[in-house]
């Protein structure tokens, strides 16, 4: 078992104790890494019913059997996986950057944080030698800070860390964990967790090699995939970046605008990649190991956000722009900048803001409420200052929102619901579901709440291989597929700018793995241990009570609102029969039960026999 | 009589290095059959998004880490500019490193003896030049550094006269 270094290593936060246990061949095998491995440990070592913020719930920072090898994408990531806070199921996020290999070079496939130490800490670990040092001189620092903090203070340039900012140690519910200033652990709101058990940071030091099976054929395999990224498969993260899709969604009236309300955006220009690019973007650079290079560095060069500066990709751009009807890229950099600052998931902090706005046009939110702020639509000002609000819970309405938009909803009342864009309280990403339906039905299935990349199920949509105004029976298989190899994707840590790399998919990936690991497997082998991941992060949700068909939603306007702007997508709105009709054959698809539960065969079937007594009540508890 | 320079070395170029450490992981995976960056011969320093360059040995002409050594265990050799470490009187002791503008040649985590860029004399050109996935990277005399900066400033030169004489 190469690549992988057969070690797990727990930290006890509440005690200081520390100890490695082995990493079994079989569960390498059958889990990979990543999310998938990370899935299996949480499940191994937390109780039913663990309250997110309690210490009881684990905190897993993950790597992938190819961390730390010279493979692209797959040799700079990691992943952490827990509780999430935000949905009470299960929570998984991937960064690339530097920090995974490092990681994987001190000598471990997985952390497990449990516990919460009394007072901040940050984790240094330096090989096979790990310390709990005070990090209370470091509270409200941003991560990046954070970073630059510690490794002044350890004196190692090249020590690599993963930090939360004060949005995580407040328990904003969709903190996020940044290593290498801009590369977040951004989803389901690891940072609130890490924050609940006192955790600043994690610091990382690693000199122990990383050896391959077969280094020759290895090194021939990664020639091939360096020389296709140069080629068209990574074409647009290389060029205009993710913002590409701001322009191509604007023309498919697919680009939600003014939280969900129209799909286009009259300032789409001035928020595009390419004016990002033209005006703003200073330098494109890369993560450890690749060579696509995608980091888009933009800077304002003048006005009010002079020199702000941030990483800049699609999903945020939407969420911080169209999606709070703000047209100016300056305001949209500096918002996302303040993200990376305080430490927050841009999607859900964008939303959660475009939610606030439509609640104050709506007269359900009145300027008390708001600390005087004139939260209209398009107010970059605003946006701004909300920015700050949630990351640091100031004021009623920074507090309430940092909530996210479920429980923020909740807490406002007056049919606040009624405009809250989430899946099972995460927030949606900006694709506009109204009118790209197979992503409809992939965002509600995914374990992990509101997700584009849990399936990519948007992708048959934008590229018109199905008729995206319609769900139709055969949808519930192509997000199955998706999800399968979109699970064996994040379980290797692959980059997904990278997974049109692949030209023959599962074969190419089994081949890398099996040259990585000295494992065989074949495609199937990979096929069948995505949808065991699936299945075991079905059974996890089960377990806490939110796996069963009841949460597997659409936001009310997803449902509610048809989509009013004149052209091709006027009018589209996802209906509850056809929505049903998707579900069911998803579930039928996936050889579970009409309520979503897996039965008991298909457990079998995938080694998940042990997991049998979780469904045999109907998933009810 | 005038002769050009024919010491070849690894050189970044500033505008094109992104800072991915493709480079460190060749180095590594050539001269030591593994993936460690702590024992490559090239490291790369990020200081900040924008600030991103692979250093190794420039093969300096008097090199002051040769001049260091109280051991006599390094030498250039004459033809190619190397830096060749003898690893029997080397011990380790870091004067070298410290007379090093670059931080070019370092300790070695495992020998405890110095290490330095030795151009992958061996392989026949340096593999971290084949991989730099950003062109970034250049097997270059000082010669040929020195015309690619006067074409640089000359361009610019121009094209800034170019855009004055359009406004």
């Amino acid at each position: 078992m190469l690549a992988y270094t057969g070690r797990i290593l727990h930290v006890d936060l509440s005690t200081g104790k520390v100890e490695t246990e082995p990493l079994k061949e079989e569960i390498a095998k059958q889990y990979i890494g990543g999310i998938g491995l990370g899935i299996r440990l949480l499940m191994d070592n937390s109780k039913p019913g663990t309250d997110p913020f309690g210490p009881d719930n684990p905190l897993i920072f993950v790597t992938g059997p190819l961390s730390g090898t010279m493979g692209p994408t797959a040799g700079n990531g990691y992943a952490v996986v827990s509780k999430s806070a935000a949905t009470g199921g299960v929570a998984e996020s991937k960064a690339h950057g530097f920090f995974g290999p490092e990681l994987k070079r001190a000598g471990y496939d997985a952390i497990i944080f449990t516990g919460k130490a009394e007072k901040l800490v940050y984790a240094w670990i330096d090989d096979d030698s790990v310390h709990l040092l005070d990090a209370q001189h470091l509270k409200g620092k941003s991560p990046y800070e954070t970073d630059v903090a510690i490794r002044e203070e350890l004196g190692d340039h090249y020590i690599r860390v993963s930090a939360i900012g004060e949005a995580g140690e407040k328990l904003v519910r969709f903190a996020a964990i940044i290593n290498d200033e801009f590369r977040a652990i951004g989803r389901t709101g690891m940072g609130a967790i890490m924050g609940s058990k006192n955790l600043k940071a994690v610091a990382v030091r690693g000199t122990k090699d990383v050896n391959v099976a077969d280094l020759e054929g290895f090194k021939e395999f990664i020639k091939m995939i360096h020389e296709r990224m140069k080629g068209p498969a990574t074409r647009k993260y290389r060029t205009l970046g993710t913002p590409e899709n701001v322009l191509v969604l604007n023309a498919l009236a697919a680009l939600p605008t003014r939280n969900f309300t129209q799909a286009t955006f009259e300032d789409a220009e001035k928020v595009s990649g390419e004016y990002l690019n033209e005006h703003y973007v200073k330098k494109i650079i890369g993560c450890a190991t690749c060579a696509m290079r995608c980091d888009h560095v933009a800077v304002v060069p003048e006005g009010p956000y002079k020199g702000s500066t941030s990483r800049m990709e699609f999903e945020c751009l939407w969420a911080l722009g169209p999606s709070c009807g703000v047209g100016r890229l300056d305001a949209i950099i500096e918002a996302m900048r303040l993200c990376n600052h305080y430490g927050t998931d841009g999607i859900s902090t964008g939303v959660t803001i475009g939610f606030a706005m439509d609640l104050y046009e709506n007269g359900i939110l009145s300027k008390e409420k708001t600390d005087g702020l004139d939260l209209s639509f398009g107010n970059h000002e605003a946006l701004i200052e909300m920015v700050k609000k949630i990351g640091s819970r100031d004021g009623w309405l920074g507090d309430v929102l940092a909530e996210g938009t479920q429980r923020a909803a909740e807490k406002i009342g007056k049919g606040a619901e009624q405009y809250a864009c989430h899946i099972r309280g995460l927030e949606l990403p900006g694709y506009d579901i109204r009118g790209l339906k197979t992503a409809a039905l992939g965002f509600s299935v995914s374990f992990r709440g509101a997700c584009h990349l849990r399936s990519g199920a948007y992708s048959p949509d934008v590229k018109g291989k199905v008729n995206r105004f319609a769900i139709e029976k055969g949808r519930g298989k192509i997000v199955m597929d998706a999800e399968d190899v979109y699970n064996v994707i994040d379980s290797l840590i692959l980059c997904k700018f990278s997974r049109g790399t692949y030209y023959d998919d599962l074969d190419d990936m089994a081949k890398y793995y099996t040259l990585a690991t000295g494992i065989e497997v074949t495609a199937d082998d990979l096929r069948k241990a995505g949808e065991r991941i699936n299945n075991l992060a079905k059974l996890f949700n089960i377990r806490e009570g939110v796996g069963t068909r009841e949460f597997d939603t659409l936001p009310p306007k997803i449902m509610n609102v048809p989509i009013p702007d004149e052209g091709i997508a006027k009018g589209s709105v996802v209906n509850k029969e056809e929505f049903e009709l998707g579900l069911d054959d998803y579930y039928a698809t996936r050889g579970w039960t009409k309520e979503g539960i897996p039965t008991v065969e298909k457990l079998k079937e995938l080694d998940l026999g042990e997991y049998a007594h979780l469904v045999k009540k109907g998933g009810k508890k | 009589m005038a002769k050009l320079h024919e010491k070849r070395f690894v050189s970044a170029d500033p505008e094109k290095c992104v800072g991915c450490s493709v480079c460190e992981y060749a180095c590594s995976m050539v001269k030591e059959k593994t993936f460690n960056p702590t024992k490559a011969r090239i490291r790369v320093i990020r200081l900040g998004p924008l600030v991103n360059l692979a250093v190794a040995c420039r093969l300096c002409e008097n090199p002051s880490c040769v001049a260091a050594c109280p051991r006599d265990a390094l030498s250039q050799e004459e033809n190619t500019g190397i830096i060749v470490v003898d690893e029997d009187k080397c011990n380790g002791c870091g004067w070298c490193i410290e007379a090093c503008d670059y931080g070019a040649i370092m300790l070695h985590p495992e020998k405890k003896v110095v290490y330095v860029c030795d151009t992958c004399k061996e392989e026949g050109k340096p593999q971290c030049v084949e991989w730099c996935p950003e062109e970034a990277l250049d097997f270059v005399t000082a010669d040929v550094l020195a015309q690619k900066a006067r074409r640089t400033a000359v361009k610019k030169l121009f094209q800034e006269a170019v855009e004055k004489a359009s406004e």
